[in-house]
């Protein structure tokens, strides 16, 4: 697999013409001749006992087909992942202010809007609880009341070795509490599908999904249908980032199909809806006591974390543990105790967004182990590779790092960089009103499920008879160009132009489950089983062709763009003719592909441990202006372990685009809820970076081969965006010498901390 | 109570008979099947629902179906000539500026507009003239380079190089 790393095709993103003419079909682009708009009535309102839906006026508005409430739920009106606890439309309670109570079809989005404003419905208030440490207080309210737990959504423990009696034993014990905010996903494309009962009674869902294969059981499920009365559908996304793993049309549209009379239907949240329903990074306060000898060896890590479901569990406890899993960040530690809550509150939907939890976790690690580096004098690059986890060692959970481990490397690299090296100069030359600091952060994340969920891909290449061959993709491209890149490995292996192959997007009909498009696995799970599938493709036609051309050697076939090629005569046979001279069955060839896994780990924790992580070194140059309070980052270098770099474009634009929500997780992204009420409802309430908000960033990867991966590769999705939290909060102390531990640093937070040291306008 | 517009879509004189009130952007993707313009925000917030009105930019999202009578109206189906693709579509290929792709057709949009005005810009003047146009995916930086290297296509360079 090493010599084929070399042949891996080159070029721009096969997906990218249809974009940038806009021609690419994304969910929200369906329309026909005649078919019904469908929206959601929201609750507005954060706890309360539900009693009665009036639609009458509603109905009264010509245009308005239906207004649908629980009550026309044939299923058990409840979707969820971990647990099924959030209803389609909401029937006995409302839990957070964007759940739905009821659904309305119109034969317009103008009358829509109109009609939504007309459903109204009677409720009794309750008392709300929007704190996930309240959450779990006696006596607090509760939010679902058949939760044996009270509002205790999922707790995990970690133990190894005693961390109490080596915090004891430590020289300098530095200990601090942190917050992090919720992050709002904001995706270009807002939540969008289309739905329709085809001719066979086939309800069909066309939906921005990272989880067809999920949806479909879900749908099922919720609405009372067979699993092959479901089909889902999951073309191009426009954007999803962990936010749209797990239903959010998918059971309306299909609830509204149904009821639809057979005219096709088209949901697509506006800005607000999608803020007030969509799921959101989970918040969390974090306890961190980090103890060191004085030579600097970390001994002991005690931390309690505390993560914020919201009203409904999606993989809000799967985030929480995840979190948990990588708490004491890429070190390695003998004494660690690590105790991880979520709770259920009326807050807004927490789930999985990009990092799963990791982010959270390294802000508080990464800003321990820069106080612990100040409290021993020690150069907080050199307190980190002296405790860095090494291959072969045992992570915080005592699982041995078997796979590819470049964190060491990452940090060394970082240690050599001008910035580094020449940065008593560069603060020394800070403008006036302004403090320059020098920040980083470093991180490990996980590639793939946990052991206990199987972590596999199916899928199919055919070799059509017309002789193009096509790939039938399981997983969905959220806009990282999966699709793209699984082409390109087909095309190595099968030494085709991958311009010349086709591939079909995911569509649970062609039944290739392959789990999720999330968990850094799109690539490296999925690319994996396109290998499989290619080669005994390449196989089948290299077979047929030695016959063809009668060569008694297969060796001296070799395959190029639409033919085959005997070596020592010459000869050549086409791509189509050797389609001609194979059955139906050969023409096929699937590929499957498990990842690694370890069930000893099972036992040790929530879903068993994770085995193959990524990794990065982030440095940040920040500007602080004492005045306004204001944070540029001026510089960003973000060194990434994350295996061989097969496409180096596609690579940077998952660093660049990590990179920037990571600064907007650090500078200015605070999704504003008071007592379950949104106060942030839009892009100008809600600031994301622009173009004017972030530095050229400086990517450098540290090539390991990691042998279980596609050429090398693991999985890039992730695990940047953890980084850049802790080095530009870092960074703001080195400037500043002053700590902000609850995120973001807004100016806000900066004066007052300027402030109490009177250091405004210094 | 609906009124026949007149304009010229992409080259082509145009009618449609809608409520003047409507949004000139749902007119475009429903009336007139073309989905390439797209709504990130309904609101005038985000640029992905740009197109040029006799030429400069405007947010079809906070534009009346009226506003459109006796335009020259281009959307991004309409950028590229003759079947070419534009400088700007080929150097967003070429550059990687393009991810998820949604907030695609108001940057080629935006940045075509920009191009015409300022032939050989600065890599500071790229991203302000970019800012009122969000993207999520790419944090920005490809997408300032296939500007810059479009303006090096068209112009036969820019301002650094």
């Amino acid at each position: 697999m090493k010599d084929e790393v070399r042949q891996f095709p080159g070029g721009p993103r096969l997906d990218a013409l249809s974009k940038v003419t806009g021609r690419e079909k994304y969910a929200a682009d369906y329309y026909s001749g005649k078919f019904l708009w469908a929206g959601a009535k929201r609750a507005l309102v954060p706890h309360a006992r539900l009693a009665s839906v009036h639609a009458e006026d509603a109905l009264s508005l010509p245009g308005v087909v239906r207004v649908l409430t629980y009550r026309d739920i044939a299923g058990s009106n409840r979707t969820g992942i971990a647990r099924n606890d959030q209803p389609v439309i909401a029937d006995e309670k409302v839990r957070h202010a964007g759940d739905a109570v009821a659904l309305v079809l119109a034969e317009s989005r103008e009358i829509l809007r109109a009609a939504l404003g007309r459903v109204s419905f009677d409720h009794e208030p309750l008392p709300g609880v929007f704190d996930a440490e309240d959450a779990l207080k006696e006596g607090a309210p509760r939010v679902h009341e058949d939760n044996e737990k009270g509002n205790l959504l999922r707790a995990v423990t970690v133990r190894k070795g005693d961390a109490e009696r080596a915090l004891d034993e430590s020289d300098v014990v530095v200990e601090g509490a942190f917050e992090t905010s919720r992050q709002e996903h904001a995706y270009l494309e807002t939540e969008a599908g289309w739905a329709f009962v085809d001719e066979r009674g086939v309800l069909t869902v066309v939906a921005s999904t990272q989880t067809p294969y999920r949806d479909r059981s879900e749908i099922a499920r919720a609405l009372g249908l067979d699993m092959e009365k479901v089909r889902v559908v999951a073309p191009y996304l426009g954007g999803a980032f962990g936010g749209k793993d797990g239903i959010n049309v998918q059971c309306l549209l299909g609830l509204a199909a149904l009821h639809s009379d057979g005219v096709p239907v088209k949901m697509w949240w506006d800005r607000t809806e999608s803020f007030l329903a969509g799921m959101k990074r989970l918040p969390a306060r974090m306890y961190y006591r980090l103890g060191a000898k004085m030579d600097g060896t970390f001994h002991g890590l005690s931390c309690r974390i505390y993560f914020d479901a919201g009203a409904y569990a999606t993989l809000g406890g799967e985030v929480m543990a995840m979190g948990a899993e990588h708490a004491a960040s890429v070190y390695r530690i003998a004494n660690v105790s690590i105790d991880g809550y979520c709770s259920y509150t009326n807050n807004p939907i927490g789930g999985p967004f990009r990092g799963f939890g990791v982010p959270q976790v390294t802000f508080a690690m990464e800003q321990a182990v820069d106080m612990m580096a100040e409290r021993l004098c020690m150069d907080p690059l050199e307190i980190r590779r002296r405790n860095v986890i090494r291959r072969g060692e045992k992570n915080c959970l005592g699982v041995e790092l078997k796979y590819s481990t470049g964190i060491g490397e990452c940090i060394e690299r970082l240690m050599e960089h001008p910035f580094w090296k020449e940065r008593q100069a560069w603060k020394s030359a800070a403008p006036k009103w302004k403090k320059r600091g020098i920040g980083m952060g470093c991180m490990g994340h996980a590639v793939g499920y946990p052991s206990l969920i199987p972590d596999q891909a199916n899928t199919r290449l055919d070799l059509r008879s017309d002789g193009t061959i096509c790939l039938y993709s399981g997983l969905p491209d959220l806009g990282q160009g999966n699709a793209s890149t699984y082409l390109r490995i087909a095309a190595a292996i099968l030494g085709q132009d991958p311009e010349a192959m086709e591939l079909v997007q995911p569509d649970t009909d062609h039944d290739l489950p392959s789990g999720t498009s999330s968990a850094s696995r799109t690539t490296y799970t999925f690319g994996n089983a396109v290998i499989n599938a290619a080669q005994a493709l390449r196989d089948v036609i290299l077979g047929r062709a030695g016959t063809i051309l009668d060569i008694s050697d297969p060796g001296r076939a070799v395959l190029l763009p639409g033919k085959v090629r005997d070596e020592a005569s010459g000869r050549e046979v086409s791509l189509t003719v050797i389609a001609r001279f194979l059955n139906d069955e050969e023409r096929t060839q699937k590929g499957y592909f498990r990842a690694p896994y370890d069930e000893s780990t099972i036992g040790i924790f929530y879903l068993g441990a994770h085995l193959l992580f990524s990794y990065g070194a982030h440095l940040a140059r920040v500007e602080v202006d004492t005045v306004t309070g204001g944070i540029d980052v001026i510089d960003y270098v973000a060194v990434t372990d994350a295996g061989t770099v097969i496409d180096p474009v596609v690579y940077d634009q998952q660093v660049h685009g990590s990179v920037a929500q990571g600064i907007g997780l650090a500078l200015t992204e605070d999704y504003l809820v008071s007592d379950g009420r949104h106060d942030t409802t839009g892009l100008s309430t809600y600031i994301i970076p622009t173009s004017m908000d972030l530095p050229d960033i400086t990517s450098v990867p540290v090539e390991t081969f990691e042998e279980t991966g596609p050429f090398g590769m693991k999985g890039i999705g992730e695990v940047v965006i953890s980084g850049c939290l802790p080095a530009i909060s870092n960074a703001f102390h080195d400037a500043c010498g002053m700590r902000i531990t609850k995120s973001p640093l807004t100016p806000e937070r900066v004066l007052s901390a300027l402030a109490r040291k009177g250091e405004v306008g210094k | 109570m609906t009124r026949k517009i007149f304009f010229v879509l992409n080259g082509i004189s145009v009618h449609v008979e809608t409520d003047p009130a409507r949004r000139a952007l749902d007119v475009l993707r429903e009336d007139m099947g073309l989905t390439g313009t797209k709504e990130g925000c309904g609101r005038g917030e985000c640029g992905g629902c740009s197109i040029l009105v006799d030429g400069e930019v405007k947010l079809s999202c906070i534009m009346t179906a009226a506003q459109l009578e006796g335009k020259d109206i281009v959307t991004i189906e309409g950028v590229c000539g003759e079947g070419d693709l534009h400088p700007v579509q080929r150097s967003f290929i070429e550059r990687g500026a393009v991810q998820c792709g949604f907030c695609t057709p108001g940057m080629v949009i935006s940045s075509v507009a920009f191009l015409n005005a300022n032939p050989s810009p600065a890599r500071e003047e790229i991203r302000e003239a970019l800012s009122g146009n969000l993207c999520r995916c790419t944090g920005y930086q490809k997408i300032v380079d296939a500007v810059e290297d479009a303006a090096k296509k068209m112009h036969g360079g820019g301002r650094d190089g």
